[in-house]
């Protein structure tokens, strides 16, 4: 059992990737949302998927600032799997009963189905990236993702200079930008 | 080109880099063209895709660090043994299997043929052949002498090979899918990759009834690749079902495409399908994949008398089981089979592209 200070230090720590924390919070709570797995239908295997998509769920709100948790972690991350792993049995046709109808012991219905659009966006932009090809992949990450800086990346890449690397780098974000609208368009 | 200086531009707004005469400008340009500001509202919302893509795909990756760190500590995945001691469930278990592999062993005759090594008389089908390739003296001279002229390579020095057959991964850290009759005569295995490095791998388990078998590269050269784009199909597939196999009937990777042509196997067997296909020795425990990248098949075998006709077991059987193994013994439960397949967009061309890096020759001595 965490103090609240002790929580609110966790949650930092998760919305900074910091592994300690993740850590922590994974032995707190994984053998609780193991046994409520295994104890509806699921395998360990479905268990570590629901727990880690709990916890980017958990991720992705620890980072905004308008985030407040009115309960302890723990109930959090149980509620947040439980309608993730309810939902997904209804989608394998072996839970009938309607979703809207399940009181949660958080109200994480909304949260939920915000990780749902961003988990969708997350997926287009992966297979976009998988699309554009070396060194355009690795040319984007580097830029915009590691924040490395013109200079570098000419070196680290082989541009002669930095201007060369930034119009190469343009050419690979339009046509990122390309594909991943494209799919958008189709879905 | 213009739409390149447009895009900096719209970056250095959006970053506030502009000194204040050019937002001014830039800003007046965005009230009057209704494009420039449609751009500009597209490209925010795409950075902030592209950033938010970023920071969970790092998120995932210290995840994933952290999970397998618990799985080695065995906080993770380990559930309950169902009560009966373990050498009395596998004795239940294989006391069919070693029955009927005796009274098999009986039937069994040699055959003139050097290319086919084994012949198991699967429920009575005499014709039922496994496609495992007899690797003969000559070639293995062939081979060895022009591995001399190799690069230097990752792995162990090319061993001496007599058999050779399929294997794909189903876990990205080295764990692979095989038939089991693929290693039943081999004491020694080798992985071996398109670049011609081998590997040690080991033999984790073998079933012989759905012709499995579960390999372990546990070489210290070989690197864990970072995600497999295919997932294992849990359902079965339909009559008709169009796929493409890979598989090693020569010492090069091979491509073949067929429909799947009877919803069961050799005389009725549940656990397989039988396939329109062309598979020659060494396809044996080749991936059977479907146009959206799911796994349905693994190659068995084929009927020596009929004309295209393959047998496969189905993929479900690999799901069914891990999870029984993973009920019973620790060392199984760090498997995670792939469930996400990103090769359903892509063309053919770029689906093998994608596929071969996960395909490897099974050989051994």
């Amino acid at each position: 059992m965490e103090t609240f200070e002790q929580e609110q230090i966790l949650l930092k720590g998760l919305a900074a990737s910091d592994k300690n924390s993740i850590e922590l919070i994974y032995r707190d709570n994984f053998s609780s949302i193991q046994s409520f797995v295994l104890n509806n239908n699921g395998s360990v295997d479905d268990a570590r998927d629901i727990f880690q998509e709990a916890m980017i769920v958990l991720y992705e709100n620890a980072g905004k600032e308008t985030f407040k948790l009115n309960c302890q972690i723990k109930t959090y991350i149980y509620s947040v799997c439980r309608r993730l792993w309810l939902k997904r049995l209804q989608h394998l046709g072996k839970f009938n009963n309607n979703l809207e109808n399940i009181e949660d012991i958080m109200p994480v219905e909304l949260e939920v189905e915000d990780h749902e659009k961003r988990n969708d966006n997350f997926n287009l932009m992966e297979n976009a990236m998988s699309k554009i090809g070396e060194p355009c992949k690795s040319l984007l990450d580097a830029y915009y993702l590691q924040k490395k800086n013109m200079q570098e990346l000419a070196l680290e890449f082989g541009y002669t200079n930095a201007d060369n690397a930034k119009t190469q780098k343009y050419k690979c974000l339009l046509r990122l930008k390309k594909i991943f609208f494209a799919q958008y368009k189709n879905t | 080109m213009d739409d390149i200086l447009l895009i900096e531009e719209v970056e250095r707004y959006l970053r506030g880099e502009m000194t204040k005469e050019e937002r001014t400008l830039f800003e007046t340009r965005r009230k009057n063209e209704a494009e420039l500001d449609q751009l500009v509202v597209e490209h925010t919302y795409f950075l902030q895709g592209l950033q938010t893509y970023g920071s969970i795909k790092t998120f995932k990756h210290s995840l994933t660090e952290v999970e397998s760190k618990l799985i080695s500590e065995g906080l993770i995945g380990l559930s309950p043994l169902n009560g009966k001691a373990k050498i009395v469930y596998l004795w239940k278990k294989y006391k069919r299997n070693i029955a009927v592999a005796a009274s098999i062993a009986a039937f069994i005759s040699v055959l003139a043929s050097g290319l086919i090594v084994s012949v198991t008389s699967k429920f009575g089908n005499e014709n039922y052949r496994v496609l495992v390739d007899q690797i003969n003296k000559t070639n293995r001279e062939v081979n060895k002498l022009k591995s001399k002229n190799a690069i230097e390579k990752a792995g162990i020095p090319k061993p001496d090979v007599d058999f050779r057959a399929t294997g794909f991964l189903i876990d990205r850290k080295g764990y692979l899918i095989t038939n089991a009759h693929v290693i039943s005569r081999m004491k020694n295995i080798y992985i071996e990759n398109r670049r011609g490095e081998f590997f040690k791998a080991e033999a984790l388990y073998s079933d012989k009834e759905v012709d499995l078998a579960i390999l372990k590269i546990t070489d210290t050269a070989f690197k864990p690749v970072s995600s497999l784009p295919y997932s294992i199909k849990k359902g079965n597939s339909e009559l008709g079902e169009q796929f493409f196999t890979l598989g090693f009937p020569r010492n090069e990777i091979v491509y073949g495409e067929g429909y799947l042509s009877a919803e069961s196997g050799s005389d009725g067997d549940s656990s397989a399908y039988q396939l329109n296909v062309s598979a020659n020795p060494g396809n044996s425990g080749g991936p059977v994949i479907n146009g959206n990248g799911e796994i349905i098949g693994i190659i068995t075998a084929k009927d020596s008398k009929a004309d295209g006709v393959v047998y496969a077991a189905k993929s479900k059987n690999i799901i069914t089981l891990l999870e029984k193994l993973k009920k019973s013994d620790n060392q199984f439960q760090v498997i995670k089979t792939p469930n996400k397949t990103e090769l359903k967009k892509l063309d053919r061309v770029h689906q093998v592209k994608k596929m071969e890096e996960y395909v490897f020759m099974v050989v051994g001595n």
